[in-house]
C-alpha cells in the first residue's frame, strides 16, 4: 500500500478531487459531543434504512409492472416465481416502516434535547422536509401493489385536496389524471416513487447533513461544546466522528438488523400492521373494504382528519398537525435546551404530547364509532395544545443550573452493582428438594419486595417530574 | 469604447431585464410539463352513458354499476322505506338539496326521477369511499334511531335512504345523483339527462 506507485495514484487524485478535506471536515475532524446515548443511534440507522429502499426498490423495479391491469399480479410474481424475490419486497416493506419508527425516535429525540433550538433551526426544517418526502413516498409506494388498501387510501388522500376551495377539485382532478384513481394515477405514482422523490431525499439528507456539520451536534445536556474550546481550536468536550462514533454505530446497526431480520423473516406482515391483509385482495373501484386505515405511521394523523367534523377544517386539521412541527424552533423559545435541566412542566407536557401520538395512533387503526371520535377529539386538542400553548406554559417552567461542560454516563459496568442489587431487593432464595434427593436453590418472585420496589420506582418518576 | 468605467445602472437594467424574460420563459415551459398530468384525451373520452334494465331489481335490492370508474348504485325502495324520508328532515344537514349535486329533475324529497328507483353514485362526498348499504332498522353498531341508509366506513358519515347526509358529519353533502334517463319502464341510461 505504501509502494511510490500507489502513493502517485493518490497524489494524482487528491490533486484533483478534495478527498482527504472531505474526509477530515466530516468524519475524521468532525468534533462531535463526547456524551451522546442511545438516541444519537436513529440519524445514521435512518441513512442505513434509505440505503437499504434504493436498493431493493431498484431490485424491485427490474420485476414489477406499473400498469393497472398487470401491477397487482406482477407483485405476486416476485413474491412466488421471482429468486429471493420474496426477500428483496419485504426487505422494502418491512424497510418501509422501519424508516417511520426509526425518524419518529429521531425527531423524539430532538424534542427531548431541544436539539431544534438556535443555532440548528435548519436542520430542522431540513428534517422535516424529509419527513413529508417520506410520507409522500411511502403513500405513493403504497399505491404501487394495486390492492384494495391501496387503492382506497389513494382515493381518500388525493380527495384530501378536493377540500381546498376554488382549486380543489382541479387539483385532485390533476393529481390523479382521470375522474377515478386509474391506470394514469398508478403510472405517474411509479414515476413519482422512484425518480423524482428519491432525488429529491437524497438532496434533503445532503442538505440536513450539511447544515448539522455547519453548526455541530446537540447532545443530551444540551450545551455547546464549541463554546469550550482547547488551545489547539477543537472543542475540550468533543470527540472525532470517526473513529468512536462510526464504531458505536456499529453497534446500533448490529441491533438494529436484529429486530429487522425478526419481523422479516418471521411476521412480515406483522399482523397487518406492516401490509395489510385488505391489500392482497386486487383493487375494486366498486367496493371499499368494510374497514379502511392507513398505514399505521399515518394514524395519529388520520385520526386527526376523523375528529374534525367538517370536511375542509378536517384537512386544515390533518396539515396542521405536521405544519406545526416546523414552527417548533420558534414556539420553544426558552435558552435551556435539554429535558435534563428543564423542570416539571415541559416534562408534564411532553408526556400528555407522548400519550396523544399514541392514543390517536391507536385511534386511528379502530372504526369510526362516537365515543372513538371524542376520544380523538380530546387527544387532537391535546397535540395542539403541546405545540401552540408551549410559549405560554413555559413561562411557569422551573429550570435547573445548566452545566459548563458536558456531564458523562455511568459506564455500564459501573451500573452492575445496582443492578445485582435490584435483583436480589425483588427476589427471594428457596431451597427446593427434587424427586431425586437433590436440593436446588431457586430464586422466586419477593412479593413484599416487588411491593416496595414499584412503591420506590413510582417515588422516582413522581421526583422527576417535579 | 469607453474603458474608463463601468455603468452601473445599465448592467442592473441588462440583469433585471434577462431576469424578466428568463422568468416568463420558465413559466411557458412549466404549460406541457404541467398539462400533460391533466386527464389524457382518452381518459376524458371514455365517460360513455350506460345502460341498465331493472326488469330484475327485486324491491330493496342494490345493485352497482361502473360508469366512468364510478361505482352507480341503483336501489329498489319500497313504499315503507320511502316512508323514512319525510320524519327525518330535522336530523339532516341539507334536506332539500340545496348545496348537493342532482339533475334538476331529480331535486326532489325523493332525489329520484321515480321515487322506488333510487341512482346515485356511490362514493362519499367526504373523501370518495364507497358507503355500505345498511338498510336494517337500528342495528347495534348504528344506533337505534338509524332509519336505514348508507354508511361509509371510513370516516363515519351517515346517509338517510335518499343519499342525504346527517348534520355533523365528514361529509358536507349529500351523495350526487348522476344525469339518468328513462329509455322506457324498465330500463335507464346513465349519463345522459333526461
Amino acid at each position: 500500500m505504501n509502494s511510490p506507485r500507489f502513493n502517485n495514484f493518490v497524489n494524482w487524485i487528491l490533486a484533483r478531487f478534495p478527498l482527504t478535506k472531505v474526509w477530515n471536515e466530516h468524519l475524521a475532524e468532525y468534533y462531535a459531543p463526547k456524551n451522546f446515548n442511545f438516541w444519537y443511534f436513529f440519524g445514521s440507522l435512518a441513512l442505513l434504512v434509505l440505503v437499504n429502499q434504493f436498493a431493493t426498490g431498484i431490485m424491485l423495479t427490474i420485476n414489477y409492472k406499473p400498469d393497472a391491469a398487470l401491477a397487482f399480479d406482477s407483485v405476486e410474481y416476485i413474491m412466488r416465481d421471482v429468486d429471493w424475490g420474496w426477500l428483496i419486497r419485504y426487505m422494502h416493506s418491512t424497510g418501509a416502516s422501519a424508516f417511520f419508527i426509526v425518524v419518529y425516535l429521531h425527531m423524539f429525540r430532538g424534542l427531548l434535547y431541544g436539539s431544534f433550538k438556535k443555532p440548528r433551526e435548519l436542520v430542522w426544517i431540513f428534517g422535516m422536509l424529509i419527513y413529508l418526502c417520506l410520507m409522500a413516498e411511502a403513500f405513493m409506494g403504497y399505491l404501487l401493489p394495486w390492492g384494495q388498501m391501496s387503492y382506497w387510501g389513494a382515493q381518500v388522500i388525493i380527495s384530501l385536496f378536493s377540500a381546498i376551495p376554488i382549486i380543489g377539485e382541479d387539483l385532485s382532478l390533476w393529481i390523479r389524471g382521470d375522474y377515478v384513481v386509474a391506470d394514469a394515477t398508478l403510472n405517474r405514482f411509479f414515476a413519482f416513487h422512484v425518480a423524482a422523490i428519491p432525488l429529491v431525499l437524497v438532496l434533503l439528507v445532503f442538505l440536513h447533513i450539511v447544515a448539522l456539520h455547519q453548526v455541530g451536534s446537540n447532545n443530551p445536556d444540551g450545551i455547546e461544546i464549541k463554546e469550550n474550546k482547547g488551545p489547539d481550536g477543537i472543542p475540550v468536550d468533543g470527540i472525532p466522528f470517526h473513529p468512536y462514533y462510526t464504531v458505536k454505530d456499529i453497534v446500533g446497526v448490529s441491533v438494529f438488523i436484529f429486530f429487522f431480520a425478526v419481523v422479516l423473516f418471521y411476521m412480515p406482515e406483522l399482523e397487518g400492521y406492516f401490509l395489510e391483509h385488505a391489500n392482497f385482495i386486487p383493487a375494486d373501484p366498486l367496493q371499499t373494504p368494510e374497514h379502511i386505515a392507513p398505514l399505521w405511521y399515518f394514524t395519529p394523523f388520520y385520526a386527526i382528519l376523523r375528529a374534525v367534523p367538517d370536511k375542509f377544517a378536517g384537512v386544515l386539521a390533518m396539515g396542521g398537525a405536521i405544519f406545526v412541527l416546523f414552527l417548533l424552533p420558534w414556539l420553544d423559545t426558552v435558552k435551556v435546551k435539554s429535558i435534563r435541566y428543564r423542570g416539571g412542566i415541559y416534562k408534564k407536557a411532553l408526556f400528555l404530547f407522548v400519550i396523544s401520538f399514541f392514543g390517536l395512533g391507536y385511534l386511528g387503526m379502530q372504526a369510526p364509532t362516537p365515543s372513538a371520535t371524542i376520544a380523538a377529539r380530546v387527544l387532537t386538542v391535546i397535540y395542539f395544545s403541546f405545540f401552540l400553548l408551549m410559549p405560554i406554559y413555559m413561562r411557569w417552567e422551573k429550570f435547573k443550573t445548566v452545566p459548563k461542560h458536558l456531564t458523562s454516563n455511568d459506564s455500564l459496568g459501573s451500573k452492575i452493582p445496582l443492578i445485582k442489587q435490584a435483583v436480589s431487593d425483588i427476589t427471594q432464595d428457596t431451597v427446593v428438594t427434587t424427586k431425586s434427593g437433590k436440593t436446588l436453590h431457586l430464586k422466586t418472585p419477593n412479593p413484599s419486595g416487588l411491593r416496595n420496589a414499584s412503591v420506590d420506582l413510582a417515588k422516582k418518576m413522581k421526583d422527576s417530574l417535579d | 469604447m469607453n474603458n474608463s468605467g463601468v455603468d452601473k445602472t445599465r448592467r442592473q437594467f441588462l440583469t433585471n431585464a434577462l431576469t424578466v424574460v428568463g422568468a416568463v420563459g420558465t413559466g411557458f415551459v412549466a404549460v406541457p410539463f404541467l398539462s400533460q398530468m391533466q386527464p389524457s384525451v382518452k381518459a376524458k373520452a371514455t365517460g360513455a352513458p350506460v345502460q341498465v334494465s331493472l326488469s330484475k331489481l327485486e324491491p330493496g335490492q342494490l345493485i352497482r354499476v361502473e360508469w366512468r370508474g364510478k361505482p352507480v348504485w341503483i336501489l329498489n325502495r319500497t313504499k315503507a322505506v320511502l316512508s323514512t324520508l319525510a320524519p327525518l328532515e330535522s336530523e339532516l344537514s341539507d334536506p332539500n338539496s340545496t348545496e348537493s349535486i342532482q339533475p334538476p329533475a331529480a331535486k326532489n324529497a325523493t332525489r329520484s326521477l321515480k321515487p322506488e328507483v333510487f341512482v346515485a353514485i356511490g362514493l362519499c362526498t367526504h373523501l370518495g369511499c364507497s358507503p355500505t348499504y345498511r338498510p336494517e332498522i337500528a342495528p347495534t353498531d348504528l344506533g337505534k334511531d338509524w332509519q336505514g341508509g348508507f354508511f361509509c366506513p371510513c370516516h363515519g358519515s351517515k346517509f338517510d335512504i335518499a343519499g342525504r347526509v346527517y348534520s355533523s358529519m365528514p361529509a358536507p353533502t349529500n351523495l350526487e345523483i348522476p344525469p339518468y334517463r328513462y329509455i322506457d319502464d324498465n330500463t335507464i341510461v346513465i349519463g345522459e339527462n333526461a
